[in-house]
């Protein structure tokens, strides 16, 4: 694993062969959080695949100045939530005719976050509450509490203060708890 | 003591699958061809892009005008994938392709060019209806014109229906030697086409077929028939064959 001033030196340098390094070294965070964000498990990688494709053909426009002051984790990032919010808004628009997306009128054989809310794994109920947090708590619980980064880097992604941050990440959490004791009440 | 709900929150963190950087990153090659070498761009899906050097130009210009135009990373390929060795020299299935840029239209076109076999030819027309749209003989030209993969989908083989073979990629000459190399007989197709000759049939089994097709090839003289349209031949007893499906 190379560290981020490797990086971003090798992307001045070359950048085809620095991008793969970058691709190899942020793969994993950049995928665990579109994994969160994607709604289905087998759009994780496309997303995460689309968001690096744009980061790649953001850095074909900037100088080594700019690439030299890139904070790459949470640029990668934000180009991620972007990306998908970007994907949301065109789904919403343009109903997709692959097939991949099941009608709304048949009942789906996977369970659905109602459902997974409600068994007994505590990763999995944890997941299906995570996507009915407000849009700003489930990404700072996501980027705070799933792939761990310092509060710093959750304010850049989120484009707000670090106090600002730790709150969302904080009352994120506080809901996540909540809604575990009271879907294990009912259930 | 641990905390389970932040435990379990840090284990939602699936690692990223072996192919993620395959998928974004992709790689080329410059490996032999029937008129020399060629460049290739492959991705994880299949090949993207496939040019002749001798016009494509230098590696590193090849490969900036791709990286533009696509907006995607390409590094070296470790290996070739499998099948794309054996297609260039004529055999084989050949390896898969990523065509997903392309329009359904351009799509299908191209999956009924690559259906020609090898030594026949077919005219624009004939690729038009059989994707489904036979009035667009126009866009089938402008399609092939731009064929990413030329060779794997052999675009060589589609030529106008007046006996010229028509325009290629990189330049009339190639396609010429490409045909010649599969052993079509141009100069006897345009000596048929000159003749007004478009299709031929024999007189035994009442089929009438595209000169080249492997069924036409094998009438002898004696029963041979020329025939300038589908509809004359079915006015004279002919029904079209059934492999090549003469238009």
């Amino acid at each position: 694993m190379a560290d981020d001033e490797q990086l971003r030196a090798a992307l001045s340098e070359d950048l085809d062969a620095g991008f793969e390094a970058l691709v190899r070294t942020h793969g994993d965070v950049v995928h665990a959080v579109a994994r969160r964000t994607a709604e289905r498990a087998a759009d994780a990688e496309d997303l995460a695949a689309e968001a690096f494709l744009r980061a790649y053909r953001a850095l074909r426009g900037y100088d080594p100045d700019r690439i030299a002051r890139l904070d790459l984790r949470p640029w990668l990032l934000t180009i991620l939530l972007n990306t998908a919010r970007n994907d949301r808004r065109d789904a919403a628009r343009r109903p997709r005719t692959d097939g991949a997306a099941d009608p709304p009128d048949r009942a789906s054989p996977a369970p659905g976050p109602a459902e997974r809310a409600e068994g007994t794994d505590l990763g999995d109920r944890l997941a299906a509450l995570l996507a009915t947090l407000p849009v700003a708590q489930r990404t700072a619980v996501v980027l705070r509490h799933v792939v761990d980064l310092p509060v710093a880097e959750v304010a850049a992604v989120l484009a707000c203060s670090e106090g600002t941050a730790r709150s969302h990440a904080a009352r994120g959490l506080a809901a996540l708890r909540t809604r575990l004791t009271s879907t294990e009440e009912t259930s | 003591m641990t905390d389970p709900v932040l435990a379990a929150l840090r284990d939602l963190a699936e690692p990223a699958p072996a192919t993620l950087a395959d998928r974004v990153v992709d790689g080329w090659l410059r490996v032999p061809g029937p008129l020399g070498e060629v460049y290739a761009v492959v991705g994880a899906r299949g090949v993207r892009l496939l040019r002749p050097a001798a016009f494509a130009g230098e590696l590193d210009a090849f490969l900036e005008d791709y990286r533009s135009r696509h907006g995607r990373p390409v590094r070296p390929a470790p290996r070739a994938p499998r099948g794309l060795l054996p297609a260039l020299r004529g055999r084989g299935e050949g390896p898969a392709l990523d065509l997903g840029d392309l329009t359904p239209f351009a799509r299908e076109v191209l999956a009924v060019t690559a259906r020609i076999p090898a030594g026949q030819i077919r005219p624009y027309g004939w690729v038009a209806r059989e994707a489904g749209h036979p009035a667009a003989v126009r866009a089938v030209g402008t399609v092939l014109a731009r064929n990413p993969v030329p060779l794997l989908v052999p675009c060589h083989r589609v030529v106008r229906s007046d006996g010229d073979v028509g325009q290629y990629l990189s330049g009339r000459a190639d396609k010429v030697a490409l045909l010649e190399r599969e052993g079509v007989e141009l100069a006897h197709l345009e000596a048929l086409a000159a003749a007004g000759t478009r299709l031929v049939g024999s007189d035994t089994t009442g089929v009438v077929c595209f000169p080249t097709c492997h069924h036409a090839r094998r009438i002898t003289t004696a029963h041979r028939h020329g025939f300038p349209s589908l509809a004359r031949a079915r006015a004279a007893g002919y029904r079209p064959c059934r492999d090549c499906r003469p238009s």
